[in-house]
């Protein structure tokens, strides 16, 4: 019962959060900074994730398919598969969802203890909107080009751990990322890592916008943030995948 | 002026409002006294619309403030200014953005004319030189004015403030009282303190309401409450030994 109550609080928030701005001005200048604040400060850990990752894939493959039947391009195709499909959208966005997803929840959930959101909701602001739906929009925005780097980074890293150690060519790994490509599962990465950006910055936001008194609180909103969200990604990447794939 | 009618609110099991009615009066300094618990966050809460109401009235002149949608309040609230107990300044900008806040919002006025605001405010509570400064880099007093030039950058009717003096030394929280009587009378506000600080009440109490477990015992002008003979205010202001030692002193002199 109490699932279906939030469930339905999640939405009604929603709503709330969507409703028009008060001033336009003032939310593009919020959303600059959310995307400063939440997508350019990612840029780092999520280089430095999908070049490890591109490299134990690679290493990986190597390893599972060291046969003389299994041509050497295929480390190339399959670190290129698995880093597009699955790896760039939804690895990251779990770990996104820990690093954006605490973020958000934890500085809404300190405004609510603090009574900023109060001081806002006096002025006749729509608080919600005010600070959740730039936070939305800057991740739908951003987290796409985080994900596109992460496959140039991924790919790249694979590349790098496959020559150094010698598990395969230069040539046969650029020929194996060449090989066979199509297009669409880029499209289908992209599309997941927007859903996984709404689910990350909605439901965070929403832990913190409903954060109960003290510090304490702030930290549990956090922690539901992070493990609703990451809960929310893995469900919607079986749908979607059956959605889009199948 | 602002009317509260026969509300009640209850949280959880605990009625926290129980059937409080007051005429808080325009222009003046109302001051609401109650020992911590005693439902006068709640009330104030209420009054603003922070908090929903189980039952009763709340009226802003001829307007049933309980009743109106979000929209509708977010018109009343444009003329409100609140001063909060931890003063809520917007963390993340500097002391000028946090005046300038409301005026961003919800008006047209060009940088220089806000920038203009700004300074008034400032001046106004005695912050000179740290418009860049953030609300972390501050004192409480100076957090404290700060958030009262916030609350005024609109000029707003009402104004509301929560435990203005809580964390301040009595030296600063007499600058506190005193700034919020000035502007209080200089801009024709209705002002409504929440305190349990009897000097406040004492300093610029034009009006007093007393309420214990959610309840009015009582209300009167500032020099009337010593002669009060309602006991549950008398066991609040008299609490203390010096209030205690007082009372004695003024009523040996009396008799």
């Amino acid at each position: 019962m109490k699932v279906i109550s939030t469930i339905g609080d999640y939405f009604i928030f929603l709503g709330h959060v969507f409703r028009k701005p008060e001033k336009h001005y003032m939310y593009y200048r919020q959303t600059m900074k959310e995307i400063i604040s939440l997508g350019v400060n990612s840029i780092g850990i999520v280089l430095v994730i999908s070049v490890f990752m591109g490299a134990v894939i690679t290493l990986q493959t190597a390893y599972n398919t060291d046969n003389p039947i299994y041509p050497r391009y295929l480390i190339g195709l399959g670190c290129r598969d698995s880093i597009i499909l699955e790896f760039s959208s939804t690895v990251i966005a779990l770990i996104l969802a820990g690093k954006v997803g605490s973020h958000i929840a934890s500085e809404i959930g300190t405004m609510r203890v603090s009574e900023q959101i109060d001081a806002l909701e006096i002025m006749g602001v729509n608080t919600a909107s005010y600070l959740i739906m730039p936070k939305i929009v800057a991740t739908v925005i951003f987290n796409p080009l985080l994900t596109l780097m992460s496959i140039i980074v991924g790919i790249m890293g694979g590349w790098l751990a496959g020559v150094t150690t010698g598990v395969v060519s230069s040539e046969d790994f650029i020929y194996g990322i060449q090989f066979a490509f199509i297009p669409y599962y880029i499209t289908y990465s992209l599309i997941k890592t927007v859903v996984f950006a709404f689910i990350i910055s909605s439901v965070s936001g929403y832990q913190g916008f409903n954060t109960g008194d003290g510090a304490l609180e702030v930290g549990k909103a956090s922690t539901r943030a992070v493990v609703y969200s990451c809960v929310m990604i893995l469900l919607f990447n079986l749908i979607l995948t059956q959605l889009l794939l199948s | 002026m602002i009317r509260v009618v026969n509300v009640n609110k209850r949280l959880g099991d605990k009625n926290v409002l129980d059937n409080v009615s007051i005429n808080f009066e325009a222009g003046k300094t109302n001051i609401v006294i109650g020992r911590s618990g005693s439902g006068k966050t709640v009330l104030l809460k209420a009054i603003v619309g922070l908090h929903g109401i189980d039952s009763g009235e709340i009226w802003y002149d001829r307007i049933r403030f309980d009743r109106l949608d979000f929209r509708q309040k977010k018109d009343i609230r444009k003329e409100m200014g609140m001063l909060f107990q931890g003063s809520a300044l917007f963390d993340s900008i500097s002391v000028e953005e946090n005046v300038m806040f409301k005026l961003n919002m919800f008006t047209d006025m060009s940088t220089a004319e806000k920038r203009k605001r700004v300074d008034f405010c400032l001046d106004h509570v005695n912050i000179k030189g740290a418009h860049r400064m953030l609300p972390s880099e501050l004192s409480g007093g100076m957090r404290k004015r700060v958030a009262i030039a916030r609350a005024i950058a609109l000029n707003p009717r009402y104004l509301f403030c929560d435990e203005p003096n809580s964390g301040l030394d009595p030296l600063t929280a007499i600058l506190i009282d005193q700034l919020i009587k000035d502007i209080t009378s200089e801009f024709n506000m209705t002002t409504i303190v929440n305190t349990h600080d009897m000097n406040s009440v004492m300093e610029i109490g034009e009006k007093v309401v007393f309420i214990s477990g959610g309840r009015k015992y009582w209300e009167g002008a500032n020099n009337e409450i010593l002669k009060s003979d309602c006991k549950p205010l008398n066991d609040f202001i008299f609490a203390g030994e010096m209030a205690k030692l007082l009372k004695d002193q003024s009523s040996s002199t009396s008799s």
